[in-house]
């Protein structure tokens, strides 16, 4: 018997993380090198689109390909070889973070990247080139990949690194999928000697003094983010927590080696001192914005008053709260929410991130809690860092917002571009295909446009998200 | 005129309920794709309705067209507001006769086929997060009979489908309507003497009022609701002594 057609695969509705863009895609779920090529080839034949899907944590329609076909990556994770002496992990891409620390922290290694949660795949990860808390230090994921295995939808099986051929390497890393399906990634995790990082917190009243004191830790500081007031106006504008972590030293944390163990890690039932399955209903309860301003108050009086001794917390605490707050998205039922996150230069980041926060304040579309880090200039060839900030802000999408809110992003972008900011595809819902342009420049976009037609002449990748910036228009 | 449901689809659309249906639908106004094997039947439908009725001539049974069928039906109309499934086979089984032939079709087309065919309407509707997925099922899947065995059993595996897609979707703010109509003159019971009969027009004004009411469950008439209340609570040891 022939094979089933891929357009007659079973379907699935499939979402964003943020929950407001949905659709109907059908789907495939590859357990091996050889399915994949077997689908991609078959793909081209039978004239269906596909795109790739971890494990769905990019906010908007990255992972997704409404009326296409889905290629879900995560029944492909295995870890193939660990070397606990160099630290360095070979595995396929469906493996999440989560089980990537599980498996070597104990000997030591913890991943030199991670997001704010531990759920997506390396797949995913590489495809968007992730960066962390550090990316000041460290920069994005793709800093540390030492190898991957592309299979092209033109049929092509290739081995890429920073030395066998460089330039498809750096535009796989963070081309959100559109040059191929990653099977394999080789990645060079970071040498820790405690479970635990030190941690200090910092109140910072006004944005200038909180971009100030960025600047003055950098040198000396291996995590740097910061929890920013977005609804306070006037002399409190763009007040912040700013917490700032470095590993520990071997020997410096008389626990270090037992915090080690996995088991150690997971948070404990309380967040705050609040049982954490009742955390979304509190959330929910907050989600107006003189509940939120409310919390914000508090939350900025405790850290005020409260010390900036530094104190210990596992690693796995310290960079996946959000992980540990189950279904915390139901705070934002039933019309979901979108991630907005801006990347502007060093030198224009007091100027751009005021006019950020005074425009939303003043249409009255607010974010809850807005999230800063530090970048350093990246390799890979269309990057989301740059010198200097990202502000990512969470805004809950109604039936009665959204025409608003998406005018209110566009104006936005438009400040960011014309400060020669970018944009992370991960954390899209509302780009236009000029925003695009403006942030990576026909240039990139060009040399991207020609790794495109070599990796996939008939065109059988597609996003949602691709397709909505305008790329496949670019190519062709 | 302004209608409730300005794009539906019906499959079994060719005669009986689903035909009458097809009409008084697109007499409210709605765009209706018509889904059934003959090709003559539906077109006569499309003239009966200036065009609003569109056939697309199919077998349900064709599994594997059925997904395409769908697509090109959900972009003519330019998306979908009601989903109904009401093709549905009833072949006569004599007493004491155990033929597989007429199980399978019956269990194929009342039943496996309505849940392809759901399973697409309900994706679609779940992404959209609106819609009112409709399944025509019977006051027959209230209680195995022993006259009609698989056909029974058909129409209770899509009620209780039709329950679980409601449990499902009604979060989403998709409706899911369970039609359960008594005996209705139509092709199918041509010829039986059943008790409160209706006509196939007094049936599809019952299911109309019904899917604009924004009802979930409906008898048709609604006589039999509290018949089938009754009927549902009788014990098993009566039912293997008489001829219900
Ligand atoms: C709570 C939360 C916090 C987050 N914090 C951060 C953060 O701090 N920093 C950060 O950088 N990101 C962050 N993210 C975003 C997240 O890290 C990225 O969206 C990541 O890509 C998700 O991985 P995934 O496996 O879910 O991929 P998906 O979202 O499923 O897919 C992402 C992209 O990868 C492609 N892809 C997937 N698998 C493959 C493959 N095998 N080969 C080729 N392409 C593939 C897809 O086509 C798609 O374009 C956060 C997300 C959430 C929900
Ligand atoms: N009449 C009743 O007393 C009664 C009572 C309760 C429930 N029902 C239910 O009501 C529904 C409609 O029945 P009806 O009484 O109106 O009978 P009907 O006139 O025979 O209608 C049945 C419909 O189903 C279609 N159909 C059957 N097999 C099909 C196939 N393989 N592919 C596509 N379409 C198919 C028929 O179209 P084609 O033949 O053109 O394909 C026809 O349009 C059925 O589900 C039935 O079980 C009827």
């Amino acid at each position: 018997m022939p094979p089933r057609p891929l357009a007659q695969s079973p379907r699935k509705v499939f979402d964003g993380f943020g929950f407001c863009q949905r659709s109907v895609s059908a789907f495939v779920q590859p357990r091996s090198v050889e399915d994949v090529a077997a689908v991609l080839s078959r793909a081209s034949e039978e004239g269906v689109r596909l795109g790739m899907r971890g494990s769905g944590r990019s906010y908007g329609d990255a992972a997704l390909n409404g009326g296409g076909l889905i290629l879900d990556m995560r029944h492909m994770g295995r870890v193939l070889s660990w070397d606990a002496e160099r630290g360095v992990i070979e595995a396929e891409p469906g493996l999440t973070i989560r089980e990537l620390w599980t498996r070597t922290l104990a000997d030591g290694w913890w991943p030199p990247v991670v997001s704010g949660t531990a759920w997506p795949t390396l797949g995913g990860c590489v495809a968007m080139n992730i960066h962390g808390k550090n990316h000041f230090r460290m920069g994005g994921i793709s800093d540390h990949v030492l190898e991957l295995d592309l299979i092209t939808p033109g049929g092509e099986h290739v081995t890429l690194s920073p030395t066998r051929d460089p330039e498809l390497f750096f535009a796989v890393l963070g081309g959100f999928g559109m040059l191929g399906v990653v099977t394999r990634i080789k990645l060079q995790l970071k040498r820790v000697y405690s479970g635990r990082l030190k941690v200090q917190q910092f109140h910072t009243p006004t944005l200038q003094s909180q971009l100030e004191r960025f600047e003055q830790h950098t040198q000396d500081s291996d995590y740097l983010v910061s929890w920013v007031d977005c609804i306070t106006s006037g002399a409190g504008l763009g007040r912040a927590q700013i917490h700032r972590a470095t590993y520990l030293h071997e020997g410096e944390d008389p626990d270090g080696v037992a915090m080690l163990s996995p088991a150690k890690q997971d948070l404990p039932g309380h967040i705050m001192g609040v049982p954490k399955s009742i955390v979304p209903k509190l959330l929910k309860l907050f989600s107006f914005n003189l509940g939120m301003q409310a919390v914000n108050l508090v939350k900025y009086a405790a850290s005020v008053v409260g010390s900036t001794k530094p104190y210990l917390q596992g690693h796995a605490a310290f960079h996946f709260l959000l992980d540990y707050v189950p279904e915390f998205r139901q705070s934002y039922a039933p019309g979901g929410f979108i991630q907005y996150q801006p990347f502007v230069p060093k030198e224009a980041a007091l100027p751009v991130l005021t006019e950020i926060l005074r425009r939303s304040q003043r249409a009255g579309i607010v974010s809850y809690l807005g999230v800063l880090k530090r970048y350093r200039p990246d390799r890979v060839l269309l990057p989301h860092a740059l010198d200097g900030y990202s502000l990512a802000m969470d805004f809950p999408v109604t039936a009665a917002n959204k025409a608003d809110l998406w005018r209110l992003c566009g104006e936005l972008s438009d400040v960011v571009t014309e400060a020669g900011g970018r944009f992370y595809p991960a954390k899209d819902s509302v780009l236009r295909p000029q925003d695009v342009q403006r942030a990576w420049g026909q240039d990139r976009l060009s040399r991207f446009a020609a790794l495109r037609r070599r990796a996939d002449p008939r065109g059988v990748l597609r996003t949602e998200w691709a397709e909505r910036v305008g790329l496949d228009v670019f190519d062709r | 005129m302004s209608t409730a449901f300005p794009r539906a689809l019906i499959v079994g659309a060719s005669s009986g309920i689903g035909a009458t249906l097809a009409l008084k639908l697109a007499g409210t106004g709605a765009k209706v794709a018509a889904v059934a094997r003959r090709q003559a039947e539906l077109d006569a439908l499309a003239a009966q309705s200036a065009g609003r009725v569109l056939p697309y001539a199919g077998d349900v049974l064709d599994y594997a067209a059925t997904p395409a069928l769908f697509d090109r039906i959900v972009d003519d109309l330019g998306g979908l507001d009601l989903f109904i499934y009401n093709a549905g086979v009833m072949p006569p089984v004599e007493e004491s006769e155990y033929n597989f032939d007429k199980d399978r079709q019956m269990i194929e087309v009342n039943f496996l086929a309505a849940v392809q065919w759901s399973n697409l309407a309900a994706a679609h509707f779940e992404a959209a997060r609106a819609g009112v997925l409709c399944g025509v099922s019977s006051v027959a899947g209230e209680r195995g009979r022993r006259g009609s065995p698989v056909y029974t059993a058909s129409k209770a595996g899509l009620t209780a489908y039709f329950e679980a897609m409601r449990n499902r979707l009604t979060r989403y703010g998709v409706r899911v309507v369970t039609i359960k109509p008594g005996p209705v003159e139509t092709p199918m019971t041509a010829g039986l003497k059943l008790p409160l009969m209706i006509t196939a027009d007094q049936a599809a004004n019952e299911i109309v009022s019904a899917l604009e009411g924004g009802a979930t469950e409906a008898f048709v008439p609604g006589i039999w609701r509290p018949i089938m209340f009754v009927v549902r609570n009788v014990p098993s040891f009566v039912f293997t002594k008489t001829n219900i």
